[in-house]
């Protein structure tokens, strides 16, 4: 009786204990970021560009990889919902639940989920090489689409296969088409995890640093156009965490501020739009 | 085999005739044939897995949903094979409604739940919508329950609100007949009463096919009666015959609650 107790008392130790360390890491994380990085922060960081060189610049600031990775997680987030969303809706409401073809898809998804982003990098960085295009923000936009697209379906697809099979059928027995039922309940009743499923890609895309390595470049400019290359904000920690100065150093972590506190409000943003789109949802 | 007519004569509006089901080679039904009279109540009896839903999902073609299900014979609605290739399915379950077992209101507001059908077969424009919503919201008894409050989710209602309003969306398509899969069975007793009243009411204009294993309440709502036992067709006919004289020992059997 007594051994049964301390068993329950060990498990139940490490079970707090692993949530609060869970919990503990992204404080930390947080409070190391805003040490380091909050002292370089100023209005100069959002409004400039940099000054100087990234790598050796400690003037102006990170506006070109703030609105580089916006453009890039942005377009790549979009193109791949265009994929995404029919690929989820085909796999979870039209193709029947024990299909085979279904099942390869979802494994050839789980595979391409796996693979590490540099890997991307230089996938994408072959075909551009054989095409003769240069980084540019297009190269990087096809490659985050590419590395955001099995995480955004395969997210959707469990929303979608987790909604009651009934509800369809309440559609299909008025005599609903099955394009209708898909466009106008399925959809309806999974836009809340949908909307997390494109955010959650969304910033899985914003935070890589690998991908967009060679196929996006990094550059002082704002892109004007789709076939200039485009600076990020992962890459901008990497290139002034990796410079010898420890002024630019810090400008660094500021970039890694920035870069947190804006994927902490995609997080609440999802969170948030989720409650508001579930309004009509059945329960 | 006994007397497979429900009722002699044309006044048949659902008519099967050899139907066979199974589910990956597991015979559901065997053979079937029978006809099933217009605007009346067929209540179909029997115990449970014995085939009783899969004959009613015969009607309105939704075997076609579930994985494995091989449908042979005909099922003759006004004389036409539903199951016929160049038959819209759509069509057919327009005509041809269906109150489930469970509520399931579409993820929209209650005017939407009821406006829905309508809209996707363009039966009425935006201007008559509200009265079409309320006369059908009426007649399934929910108008004065929701009348302030049409446009908030229809998850908000209670279970039984549910089911009245699944039956005013099924009804708002303008079928004519009408399938019920143990349409109370999941409600309180007050709103299983007031679906069984809805019901009794509608069989002036619909003819209304229901599944039970509740056998009072088969004995309430019943004109005709249809017993299924192993996917067999064992006795059908009006109701006072097969409650009161069946003719077959199983049948006895079944009403005695001797299995």
């Amino acid at each position: 009786m007594k051994r049964r107790h301390i068993e329950e008392s060990i498990f139940k130790a490490l079970m707090i204990g692993s949530s609060g360390l869970v919990v503990g890491s992204l404080g930390l994380i947080l409070l190391t970021v805003i040490a380091k990085g909050a002292p370089a922060l100023n209005l100069a960081m959002f409004t400039q560009t940099p000054k100087g060189g990234y790598y050796l610049g400690k003037e102006g600031g990170i506006l070109n990889a703030i609105v580089g990775s916006l453009y890039l997680a942005g377009g790549g987030t979009a193109l791949a919902l265009l994929l995404s969303l029919p690929m989820a809706l085909y796999l979870g409401s039209y193709v029947r639940r024990r299909s085979r073809w279904a099942s390869i898809v979802r494994l050839a998804l789980d595979v391409l989920w796996g693979i590490p982003s540099i890997v991307y990098g230089a996938f994408g960085f072959t075909i551009m090489a054989a095409l003769g295009i240069r980084a540019s923000l297009l190269g990087g936009i096809l490659v985050l689409a590419l590395l955001e697209l099995p995480i955004m379906t395969r997210a959707m697809d469990e929303i979608i296969r987790m909604m009651p099979s009934e509800l369809e059928q309440a559609a299909l027995a008025l005599g609903a088409t099955r394009l209708e039922t898909t466009l106008h309940i399925v959809t309806r009743q999974t836009l809340p995890g949908l909307t997390t499923a494109i955010l959650l890609a969304f910033g899985r895309g914003i935070g890589d640093a690998a991908s967009v390595l060679f196929t996006a470049g990094y550059t002082d400019r704002i892109p004007t156009s789709l076939f200039q290359p485009a600076a990020s904000l992962p890459l901008a920690v990497f290139f002034q965490l990796g410079t010898p100065f420890p002024e630019v150093q810090q400008r660094g972590y500021a970039a890694a501020l920035v870069l947190t506190v804006l994927i902490l409000f995609v997080s609440f943003g999802s969170r948030w739009l989720s409650a508001r789109l579930g309004r009509y949802a059945i329960r | 085999m006994p007397a497979l007519s429900v009722v002699e004569g044309n006044d048949a509006h659902i008519q099967v005739r050899n139907l066979n089901v199974a589910y990956s080679q597991n015979p559901a039904l065997k053979n079937i044939n029978l006809d099933i009279p217009r605007e009346q109540i067929v209540v179909i009896v029997g115990p449970s897995g014995c085939g009783k839903t899969t004959l009613l999902k015969s009607f309105n073609r939704f075997l076609e949903l579930v994985d494995g299900a091989h449908i042979s014979g005909q099922v003759l609605l006004d004389g036409v094979n539903i199951y016929d290739p160049a038959v819209d399915v759509t069509e057919i379950r327009k005509r041809v409604g269906l109150l489930a077992q469970h509520p399931y209101p579409l993820p929209m507001s209650i005017y939407d739940n009821v406006a829905y059908g309508l809209r996707i077969h363009g039966i009425k424009t935006e201007l008559d919508m509200d009265a079409v919503v309320q006369h059908y919201l009426e007649v399934a008894g929910l108008w004065d329950e929701v009348k302030d409050r049409l446009h908030t989710p229809a998850t908000r209602l209670s279970l039984g609100q549910q089911q009245r309003l699944c039956l005013a969306r099924g009804l708002a398509v303008e079928p004519e007949v009408l399938l019920g899969d143990e349409p109370a069975s999941a409600l309180d007793p007050i709103s299983a009463q007031h679906i069984e009243q809805r019901l009794l009411e509608l069989k002036q204009n619909y003819t209304i096919v229901l599944v039970t294993h509740i056998l009072r309440q088969a004995k309430r709502l019943a004109d005709y009666v249809i017993f299924i036992y192993l996917g067999e067709l064992v006795e059908c006919g009006p109701a006072h015959e097969v409650f009161e004289h069946p003719k077959e020992a199983l049948t006895r059997d079944y009403l005695a609650g001797t299995f």
